[in-house]
Formats: structure tokens, sequence, C-alpha cells
């Protein structure tokens, strides 16, 4: 009875969580008349690549992947280069103050985007960064700087303190310790640490929207939301959906691969802080 | 230079980078809108700031449009945190319990978070559409409505359709979150609990929940203060519509300052919603405080 109850249970979960994902998969290969089909076409007797080959071939679909990915790539990098020594700092070195930096941080992780994307308007202007990477990896690398503190300073508290005095004693600096010792040692962390940035930053949304408007410019997830057909009676569902898959695909596989390290770095973000 | 004066240095030296870049993100934007705030900046003024005080407040303070959408704001955010907390906290009672291919099972819980939410803002649109949705199909074939339901064109219908898509894609967090607590719960209190006569409602009721409490309250306040500005999934879904009944205060502050150029009331806007996130979020941490310390007494 017991047994019945969980695997019902399970089967919820799998198919609440799966559901919408495979219905959009379903969808994107399915040919426009099955997907205007009325009542609704569960079991399409044939099926098309049509979608995805006119999102490639109509749009510059490579160029939205190629952009999210170098904003994406270069600022998580950018955020595990600040944030490594930042994190070190505030979890062994410890100067007057750390505990009120800390609560800043972490007061920060909650600050909307639409809080912000105003003030940083105006600057991208007056700088003339619009419709320029800079536009968004600064402000990407800035909102992942708050996670990335608190997950690294959490690992370096675990690490053994014995280490640190060892490498002094052999005549090690604070910056060559922690590059040549404590940083190999963390690179689990900063794994965990980068995947969380790599999603964040591939999954931002107002701030692609307002400070990239060429076209050949544009993000993944902006470039979906923007597809559009000839007239509003004739919306391209087909390769909203397969837009859809692409854009999500990334993630997916991050998912499947790094499953542990993803529930890892977010319970010690949130919890730890 | 003492040891302990080079170690300060160092300290300050690895420190600033993400300090200063934290500030110019996060600080300036903030301060600018407070400041921008006591002027008067749109295309009456021809975009030019004209200091105009407090008049920005005193008008929002009669801005039916402003009420609305923070009315709305807060119905969703309650609403959604409410449904998330219940289902994550049931997902993860499911996710914490031994069987066959829980690790697969845990990879699928934690999917829809992971997932672009402007793109899954789109999936569910398609989802709720009012000719071709598949929810339609389903209602219509297990005979519990007529015809099909104008999901996204009707004010509640949009909310709900909104609010279901939200719980859908954030859940997974709280989930993730509850589960570690549950996992952290030692098992010895429970098999303990069992051999003076417990049921296993009394278990969940006189341990799990009190144990979970500072992870519900920090779930809680990250999905709160997340909720409160959302602003893809419902641009992308209903843009605001229909007439205004899914337009949260980030959907109004956006086209207050992209679409009317509005800008001095626009700041008067983000200034208005940092103050109630940051009370907000004062109070909740408080009571995180008081239920982190009363468990340490315990």
């Amino acid at each position: 009875m017991k047994n019945i109850l969980l695997w019902g249970a399970i089967a919820f979960v799998v198919a609440f969580c799966l559901a919408p994902v495979m219905w959009q998969i379903l969808t994107s290969f399915k040919f426009n008349q099955d997907i205007a089909a009325v009542p609704t076409v569960y079991f399409p007797t044939r099926i098309t690549l049509n979608h995805y080959i006119e999102l490639f071939n109509r749009r510059p679909f490579w160029n939205y992947i190629l952009n999210s990915a170098f904003v994406s790539i270069v600022s998580t990098a950018l955020s595990l280069a600040l944030g490594a020594p930042a994190a070190y700092t505030l979890a062994r070195l410890r100067p007057r103050g750390s505990r009120l930096i800390l609560a800043g941080i972490l007061m920060v992780t909650l600050f909307p985007g639409i809080l912000l994307f105003f003030g940083l308007l105006e600057i991208i202007q007056r700088l003339h960064l619009g419709n320029n990477y800079l536009a968004l990896i600064i402000p990407y690398t800035a909102i992942n700087l708050p996670l990335t503190i608190l997950v690294l300073r959490s690992f370096f508290e675990q690490l053994p303190k014995d280490l640190e005095d060892a490498a002094r004693v052999d005549g090690y600096n604070t910056l060559q310790m922690l590059l040549q010792i404590l940083l190999p040692m963390t690179i689990p962390a900063l794994v965990t640490t980068g995947i969380l940035t790599f999603i964040f930053a591939w999954n931002e949304f107002i701030f692609a929207l307002t400070f990239m408007t060429r076209e050949d410019m544009k993000t993944i997830p902006v470039a979906a939301a923007q597809l559009g057909g000839a007239s509003v009676f004739e919306i391209p569902y087909g390769s909203i959906a397969a837009a859809t898959i692409v854009g999500t695909l990334p993630l997916v596989l991050l998912v499947l691969f790094f499953q542990r390290k993803i529930i890892q770095g977010l319970t010690a973000g949130a919890v730890k802080g | 230079m003492t040891i302990r004066n080079r170690e300060q240095r160092t300290a300050w030296l690895f420190l600033l980078p993400a300090l200063l870049l934290l500030l110019f993100v996060f600080g300036y934007p903030i301060a600018r809108a407070f400041w921008l705030s006591l002027f008067t900046q749109n295309l009456g003024t021809k975009l030019q700031p004209v200091f105009s005080g407090v008049d920005n407040y005193i008008r929002m303070a009669g801005d039916g449009r402003f009420w609305q959408s923070f009315w709305t704001t807060i119905g969703l955010t309650v609403t959604t945190v409410s449904l998330e907390l219940l289902l994550g906290l049931s997902i993860a009672l499911v996710l914490n319990q031994r069987f066959f291919g829980r690790g697969v099972v845990r990879t699928i819980a934690i999917l829809p978070w992971a997932l672009p939410t402007a793109l899954i803002g789109l999936a569910w649109a398609w989802i709720f559409h009012d000719q071709f949705g598949v929810v339609n199909d389903i209602l219509l074939r297990l005979g519990l409505i007529r015809t099909g339901i104008n999901w996204l064109g009707e004010p509640t219908l949009a909310l709900i359709a909104v609010i279901f898509a939200d719980v859908w894609k954030t859940t997974p967090f709280v989930s993730i979150l509850l589960l570690a607590g549950l996992q952290s719960i030692s098992p010895d209190l429970y098999e303990a609990h069992v051999i003076d006569g417990a049921t296993p409602w009394q278990s969940f009721y006189q341990i799990t929940l009190p144990l979970l409490m500072p992870q519900i309250l920090i779930a809680m306040l990250f999905r709160f203060a997340q909720t409160f500005g959302v602003f893809d999934l419902i641009m992308v879904m209903t843009g605001g519509g229909p007439g205004g009944a899914t337009e949260v205060v980030s959907l109004y502050i956006y086209s207050t300052v992209m679409r009317y150029l509005d800008f001095g009331y626009g700041a008067a806007l983000v200034v208005v919603t940092f103050l109630l996130l940051i009370t907000s979020v004062a109070i909740a941490s408080f009571l995180l405080q008081k239920s982190r310390t009363s468990l340490g007494s315990s």
C-alpha cells in the first residue's frame, strides 16, 4: 500500500516536471497542419525537421546561440576570477567590516533586475555600450558575484587550515598560496559555482532585452520571445517550439551531467549564507 | 610593515574588485533612482530633468494603475509562494524516500528550475492557447467544458495561467532547499519518536516541520523576492494583459521607462519597490534569526 502511494507520487513528480517540455518537443516536430489541428493530435503520424531548419535558415540562430554562449562563458569566468579571492578573504582573512560586507552581499542577491535596468541603461547609453557584449557581461558578472562568493566561501571554510600554515612556512605569500595551492583544491567548488552562474547568465532576460537591440547581438531567450509571424494571425508555433528546444538543450545537458553539483551549489549558496 | 598589516592590505586587494563591481551594478542604479525620483523628466519636459520635489510620489499615491499593479504583485506573490511551499515540501518528502532510480527522478525534478524562464513562458502560452492549446483539449475530452476557454484573454484566468507557470518553474528550487533540510534531520529522532508511540503525522508535525523551519523561511525569503520582481515570464506569456490584469509592478516600471519615457516617475516607482522589498526582507530575516536561535536553545 505504502509502495503504491510512493510510486504514484513519483509518477506525478516526473509527469509534472516533464510534461510541458515534452509537449514543446512534440510540437516542434509536428507539421503545421497537425499543430493547428482540432482536436489536438497527440500521436502525429508524420514528423518534420522543418521548424528547426527554418530557424537556422531564416534567422541568424547560430548567432544568437554564439551570443548567449559567449556572454555566459565570459561572465562566468569573470565572476569566478573576482569572486574566489573575495570569498577566500571573507572565509579566512576576515578584515574589519567582513560581517557588514557579507550582509550586504546577501541582501544584494535578492534585488530583482527591474530595479537595476534603468540606472544601468543610462550608464550604457552614456558610454555608448549599447549592442556591445560588455553591456551584458558586466551586469551578469556582478549579478553572479554574490552567489559565487557565498558558495566558494563555504568551501574555503571547510578546507583544513594546516595546509595554509604549511604553505606560509614554505614562504608562499597569500596570492601564491591561493593560486597554487588552494584553487586547485577547490576545482570541484569552482565547477559547481560556474555551472550555476552559467545557467543564470544564459537565462537572463530583462538586461538582454533592453541593452541588445540589434538583431545580430540578441541572446536566445530574447530572440525566441520575439519570433513572430508575417501577421498577428500567423504566429509560428512550430518555430517557437523549436527555438525553445534549441535554447533549453544546453541547460538540459548541464542538468543531466551535473545534477549533484547543482543541488550542492544551490543549497550551499542559499543555506550557508 | 607588520605581518598583520600586510595581511589586511592583501585582504582589501582581494575584496576590492568584487566590491567595486557590486557597487557599480547594484549600488549606483538604486542611488541614481533615489536622486532622479525628485525630478520630472518625461516627454512633457522634453526629456530634460526639472526638479519637482516629491511630486512623483504624490502622483503615485493617486495612480490607480500603480495600485492595481501593486495588489496584483502582492496577490501573485502570496499565492505562488504558498503553493510552491506546499508542493515543494511534498516533492521534497517524496525525493527523500529510498527508491529505485532516485537519482534520475531528482535530476528530472530540478529540470524546470534550470530552464530559461522566457522560453518556459512561451511553452506555457502555447499550452494555454485558446484554440490549439492542450489544456483546453484535455478539458474538452474530459467533458468538463463545451467550448475552448480563452485562458490568456480573461483577467482572472490569465492570472491563474501565470501562477501555474510560475509554480511549475520555481517549485524545484524550493524542493531542493527543503530536501537538503530533510537530509540533515537524523533518522534516530524518528525512531525514538515511533517507539514513544507517535503516528507518522505526529512525527511530521512534531519533528519534521519544526526542524525544517529555517529552510522553509529561507526558501520563502528567496522566492518572495524573486516573485516580487518577476518580469520575463509575464512579459512573454501575457505582456501584462488582458487589460492590465497581469501587469505586475515590474512590468509597469518597464513600460513607464521604455514606452512612456517617463524617467522621473519610473525612478520613483523603482524607489518604492526597492523600499517595499527591503522592508519585507528585513522582517523575514528577523523571523529567520529568531527561528534559528529558538532551534539552538531547544
